[in-house]
């Protein structure tokens, strides 16, 4: 113990800090997530009582893990029905020094497997990431998505049902399962990335930055598992993220990149993006992650939108397009090639996508060749374009946009003299 | 823990192979189902006969009421069933991946619910 005078501010930075490690670790010992959960806030109540008196111990992770096991051994004590962990029972008090010798940050990459596990539906995925590794509150998480509380309870609740009673197992998965499981969560941190982004519209006043979490969870497992993508998932996100204060107007409305205040990026941001992406290009140069940073990177690092090496971009898409041949990647690859070379052979590029109706219902698709039609000086066509574009989204900024691309077009057509 | 791996697919899949097909399908089950007692993980299971065959029985006020057909139309019909021997869940999903019809249709995997003890 230390002489270190214990606030419960001072108490409640050290939970704030160690909280969701403990958490992992008692998840394990205890082989039930909801009785670590309890476990971890008795042993929290603990220290606010004796912290104050005895002072902080020297490792205070080490002694919220201890406490929290041994509540929660009490726990299941006391409901004797629970058979399934009598095994747990028979040892006695767990000792300080055998929790300090746990690899704590192995528990945390169980975590966030079990969390991203495909047994799970996505959604439940997210919110149960949210909560247990981030440490968000149910309602943070309905704020933050845009659901009920009671919802997302639920989900949570059911979530952790199934990976008790189906045997979802507490680990990292075996190196010959990694490659096949990592992308897992990775879709699950930039989804929750992205989430940040598609709820933030202006009219939600979000307390947690779904974004900052997600930026967060890639940083702690790039440093448990060092792997090209993870670095690349990082470098995207920062890059992404660095523009998040020009991607919108002061009225909330939308910025197309090509007319952001590029003053208003994130130089830090960008500087960090550009670091991990280094390091991603040294392991995965042509994986998806890396090379959607990679072009993330080009846009970052031009000073104009005149500036963008459009070239390098169409080459980056073309590899991305190879590895992960989707209507989206396609799109943009046409949008890049009509920057390239011309609207006219973007154009060309979109009606050849036309054909799959995944593309068809996709908004985005619409917009991006209402845009292209309104370059070539096609503005009937471009109209049309847009009010399509705009019949199939009901995202609020997105809907302001495309009315206000069509508010501009029609004061253009009005202005022409009639044929 | 014990799983149940219960085997779906569309019987007209299977009405549509060749004789060898069929043939080929049901010696490369058999060969799976001897992988997995060599590995100690098979504890049971058995191929159905097809829907056609199946009769359903419910028991309202006492009267027993049975019916011709399964219980449910579904687009894939019962096939068979696994009882599996696995670690966890991982190892279930691993093992059922290897059941041929996996790849004609799909392979249900639950965890089998224990009986409480006897009052």
């Amino acid at each position: 113990m230390n002489a270190m005078p214990a606030s419960p501010a001072h108490i409640e930075q050290i939970y704030q800090d160690h909280s969701r490690r403990v958490l992992a670790t008692l998840i394990r010992l205890l082989n039930d997530f909801s009785l670590a959960e309890e476990s971890l806030q008795e042993a929290f109540v603990a220290a606010l009582h004796q912290w104050p008196q005895e002072g902080i111990p020297d490792n205070p992770a080490a002694w919220l893990i201890s406490t929290g096991q041994r509540r929660g051994i009490d726990q299941i004590r006391r409901n004797q029905t629970a058979r399934r962990h009598a095994h747990l029972v028979e040892h006695d008090e767990p000792s300080t020094e055998e929790a300090d010798e746990t690899p704590i940050d192995d528990d945390l990459l169980r975590l966030l497997f079990t969390c991203c596990h495909p047994a799970l539906a996505m959604d439940v995925r997210v919110a149960l990431t949210l909560r247990e590794m981030c440490g968000l509150t149910t309602e943070q998480i309905a704020r933050a998505l845009l659901q009920r509380p009671g919802t997302v309870a639920q989900r949570i609740v059911r979530a952790k049902r199934k990976i008790r009673d189906a045997g979802i197992p507490y680990k990292v998965p075996d190196s010959h399962e990694l490659p096949q499981r990592l992308p897992d969560v990775l879709k699950v941190i930039y989804l929750v990335f992205n989430e940040g982004y598609s709820r933030s519209d202006g009219q939600h006043v979000l307390d947690v930055s779904l974004a900052s979490e997600a930026i967060r969870l890639t940083e702690s497992l790039a440093r448990l598992l060092p792997d090209g993508e993870v670095f690349g998932l990082t470098a995207l996100m920062y890059l992404q993220h660095s523009r998040r204060d020009a991607r919108q107007d002061q009225c909330g409305e939308l910025v197309t990149l090509e007319h952001q205040d590029r003053n208003l990026w994130h130089q830090a941001d960008i500087r960090l993006g550009l670091d991990w992406l280094a390091q991603a290009l040294q392991l995965t140069p042509v994986a998806p992650y890396t090379l959607q940073a990679s072009i993330a990177a080009e846009h970052a690092t031009a000073q104009h939108a005149d500036d963008t090496n459009w070239k390098r971009i169409v080459l980056l898409y073309d590899a991305l397009h190879q590895q992960h041949p989707s209507a989206v990647v396609a799109l943009n690859r046409a949008v890049a090639v009509a920057m390239r070379d011309s609207p006219r052979e973007g154009l060309r590029l979109l009606d050849q996508l036309s054909s799959t109706r995944e593309v068809l219902s996709y908004h985005l698709y619409h917009a991006a060749r209402a845009d292209l039609l309104r370059r070539t000086g096609d503005l009937e066509s471009a109209r049309m374009a847009y009010q399509r574009a705009l019949a199939l989204t009901a995202q609020e900024p997105e809907r302001r946009f495309l009315t206000r691309q069509l508010r501009l077009l029609d004061d253009h057509l009005a202005s022409r003299p009639a044929p | 823990m014990k799983y149940v791996a219960l085997v779906y697919y569309q019987e007209s899949l299977i009405e549509a192979m060749t004789e060898q097909q069929w043939h080929d399908l049901n010696q490369e089950c058999i060969a799976g189902v001897e992988r997995l007692c060599a590995e100690g993980k098979y504890i049971t299971g058995q191929p159905l006969q097809p829907v056609t065959t199946a009769t359903t029985v419910r028991v309202r006020n006492g009267e027993t009421l049975i019916s011709d057909g399964p219980f449910a139309e579904t687009k894939e019909q019962l096939a068979g069933f696994y009882l599996l021997d696995a670690n966890d869940l991982d190892e279930a999903l691993q093992l059922a991946s290897r059941i041929p019809p996996a790849r004609l249709g799909s392979i249900e995997v639950r965890p089998v619910r224990e009986l409480p003890p006897k009052d």
